[in-house]
């Protein structure tokens, strides 16, 4: 049965006007968490890079690594969003949302990691007056920085509708809400504006998207170190990325819906759709995987071969071992299967994908260091509890990035599921029609 | 314009390691404690390999030093964010401390590992201290360092020449690990003047160059042992 339009609205606002004693006890604990790293980056700006557990020749280590985790969790919102919207896919409106937040959340995340890796960060400045354009991490900064503007705007603008009804509402913060709803009062002009902005910024959103990625993993591929120089770095850093994107997604939707009983909206229906998404990216990640490595082992050549080795029987064939389970096997093996891809199904699934897919990049950024061409004394890379400690800041602000935004403005699109309750049946209809075959008058035969 | 490069003939190095202590005393590379040593933050602008050639009862071990190769096509230079390493001229790559900001994606872009990273402020021991060479500046936390073939020597040695009015040439310059070796198995000099001992050794059939193969154009060579000398 189709619930009252008033019914929608008091369901997906309640977690905003009403504010249970739970909420107080895992903000208390997030900034808890988010204390301990600010203490643990303490430790690192007062003595060095020393407290960490980097050295040579692994000068890279948890916070790269965590860069790029971050970073690829990203995708999933805002591109994701934009492919569901542009591809007309109606089970997308309770998604959407959810998937924006994320990408908005942990870019800022994300982004700082390489500013928390700098051993002196105090000369931040000098990326802007002294930057070098041919450097790869310039072509971060810039393509960062443009799709963290792209998609806080492209979070933002939908949201117009919403904050504009929280504010007829009267909820408090009431300043808040009247500054960000932008004076809507959902004329028919209003709405057309709305349309075609949001259009416009989800095909601007997709390239960006697409070069974020692309451009991190230059970071690697442009140097001529083993393992890391390679051309199909680009397409298969974005494939992982939207794939961690998405499992993490799945997290995110799965925990918000139990935890704000919303399952009479974001259904396993939508879940469902959603994991063929996430198959089809587990079998592009698979076949990326595999075609890098063949090519590497393959041919052979010694330098190479070291790193392919160590990852596959030497120090690293637990979390290599471990990543192909949880990325390949796993995912491939439930989500095929309707009687396995059930909500726990997918939640176990995305859980293992996005382990999986950190140490996918374990998997990368280490065992490279760790084996310098040339004889170099080896030290093995263990990360202290300082780099743990700003995983678990990381985490943290992610999670509280969450509870903040679910205190302030709808999880779920409000105006998008009403009009999906009026419209889109009859958009659908008229959409099947049109792709019927046309009944033209009977050619006349010659 | 000269291009400064350096030879060293396997044949003559005993591995003694003086040219890394010569080094240490002229740079005023730091003096990292033992226990964080053996974590791997030891820094050493010349390093000494040792590696092993065969295996028993056939194996020898061999030690010789290992600093910055000037690569005239140097990945570090290539990687830079911020013009914090660059190649000068005269081929040699500088560093500039006080504009590196610690990304340390020159030391995971060169493809010799011979950058060294300060992971925590510098330190000597007491009596070291007030012996640090005046000519060379201490580098804070946080930033990249390597061999810069001595840069403050050449910059003397430019002066020097220049007041005197005549060219400078490699009698003018040398740097401090090509002095301080007693086998003599060091060289250092002019690759593009053809008469100078390194343009013609760095010519010679037992000249090699480390990973030359990758096309990044090092300017130090090493001179292979001689067949049957197989140190």
């Amino acid at each position: 049965m189709k619930p009252e339009p008033d019914r929608i609205e008091a369901d997906l606002l309640r977690s905003i006007e009403h504010t249970g004693p739970g909420f107080y006890v895992v903000l208390a604990f997030l900034l808890g968490v988010i204390a301990w790293g600010f203490y643990a980056y303490w430790t690192q700006l007062v003595h060095g890079l020393g407290v960490t557990g980097m050295q040579e020749p692994v000068t890279w280590g948890m916070y790269i690594i965590n860069f790029v985790f971050f970073i690829g969790i990203s995708h999933a919102g805002t591109l994701i969003s934009a492919i569901l919207r542009l591809s007309k896919a109606e089970w997308r409106r309770p998604i959407t949302r959810m998937a924006e937040v994320i990408t908005a959340i942990v870019l800022a995340i994300g982004g700082l990691h390489p500013i928390i890796d700098l051993g002196r960060p105090d000369r931040l400045l000098h990326l802007f007056y002294n930057g070098r354009l041919q450097s790869p991490l310039l072509w971060d900064i810039t393509s960062i920085t443009a799709y963290f503007t792209a998609s806080t705007i492209y979070l933002f603008v939908p949201m117009i509708p919403d904050i504009a009804r929280l504010r007829d509402r009267g909820v408090r913060p009431r300043w808040l809400y009247e500054v960000l709803s932008w004076g809507w009062q959902g004329t028919p002009e209003q709405r057309r504006v709305l349309d075609r902005a949001i259009t416009i910024l989800m095909v601007m959103v997709i390239p960006i998207a697409v070069s974020v990625h692309t451009v991190i993993s230059f970071i690697f591929a442009m140097t001529l170190q083993p393992g890391w120089h390679s051309t199909i770095f680009g397409p298969y850093f974005v494939v992982g990325a939207i794939y961690s994107g998405i499992a993490t997604l799945f997290i995110v939707m799965i925990v918000l819906r139990k935890v704000h009983s919303l399952g009479g909206y974001l259904k396993e229906v939508h879940l469902r759709q959603l994991s063929r998404l996430l198959l089809v990216m587990a079998i592009l990640w698979s076949y990326f995987t595999f075609a890098e490595y063949l090519t590497g082992y393959y041919g052979g050549e010694p330098t190479e071969m070291k790193i392919i080795l160590y990852k596959f029987t030497g120090r690293f064939a637990w979390p290599f071992w471990l990543m192909v389970f949880l990325n390949a096997f796993l995912p491939v093996i439930v989500l095929s299967f309707r009687r396995l891809c059930t909500t726990t199904g997918i939640l176990v699934v995305s859980i293992g994908v996005t382990i999986g897919m950190w140490l996918e990049r374990l998997n990368i950024v280490v065992p490279t260091l760790e084996n310098p061409a040339l004889s170099f004394p080896l030290h093995l890379y263990l990360p202290s509890w300082v780099e743990w400690g700003i995983f678990a800041w990381g985490v943290a602000v992610f999670c509280l990035g969450f509870l903040l935004f679910g205190k302030f403005f709808p999880l779920i699109s409000v105006w998008e599921t009403e009009e999906g309750l009026e419209r889109s049946v009859s958009e659908v209809d008229e959409r099947l029609e049109s792709y019927q075959p046309d009944v033209a008058e009977p050619s006349v035969a010659v | 314009m000269p291009r400064w490069g350096m030879v060293i003939d396997l044949d003559r190095c005993t591995g003694c390691g003086s040219c890394a202590a010569a080094c240490q005393a002229e740079n005023n590379v730091p003096v990292v404690p033992k226990e964080e040593a053996r974590k791997g933050r030891s820094m050493g602008w010349v390093r000494m390999v040792h590696e092993v050639e065969g295996v028993f009862p056939d194996a020898h071990v061999r030690s010789y030093p290992r600093i910055c190769m000037h690569c005239d096509k140097a990945p570090c230079t290539y990687v830079c964010p911020v013009h914090a390493t660059y190649r000068e001229d005269d081929g040699l790559i500088a560093q500039i401390y006080p504009q590196c900001i610690g990304c340390r994606y020159c030391m995971a872009a060169c493809p010799y590992t011979v950058k060294t990273f300060n992971w925590y402020a510098p330190q000597w021991p007491e009596d070291l201290r007030d012996a640090c060479n005046p000519d060379v500046s201490l580098r804070p936390k946080g930033v990249v360092e390597k061999c810069t073939f001595c840069s403050h020597r050449r910059q003397i040695a430019k002066e020097q020449a220049r007041a005197e009015g005549r060219p400078m040439t490699e009698r003018d310059y040398q740097p401090a690990c090509v002095e301080a070796c007693p086998a003599e198995a060091m060289f250092f000099g002019d690759l593009d003047q053809p008469t100078s001992r390194v343009a013609q050794l760095s010519a010679s059939p037992r000249a090699e160059r480390l990973r030359d193969e990758l096309g990044t154009e090092p300017k130090v060579s090493y001179l292979r042992t001689r067949s049957g000398h197989e140190a």
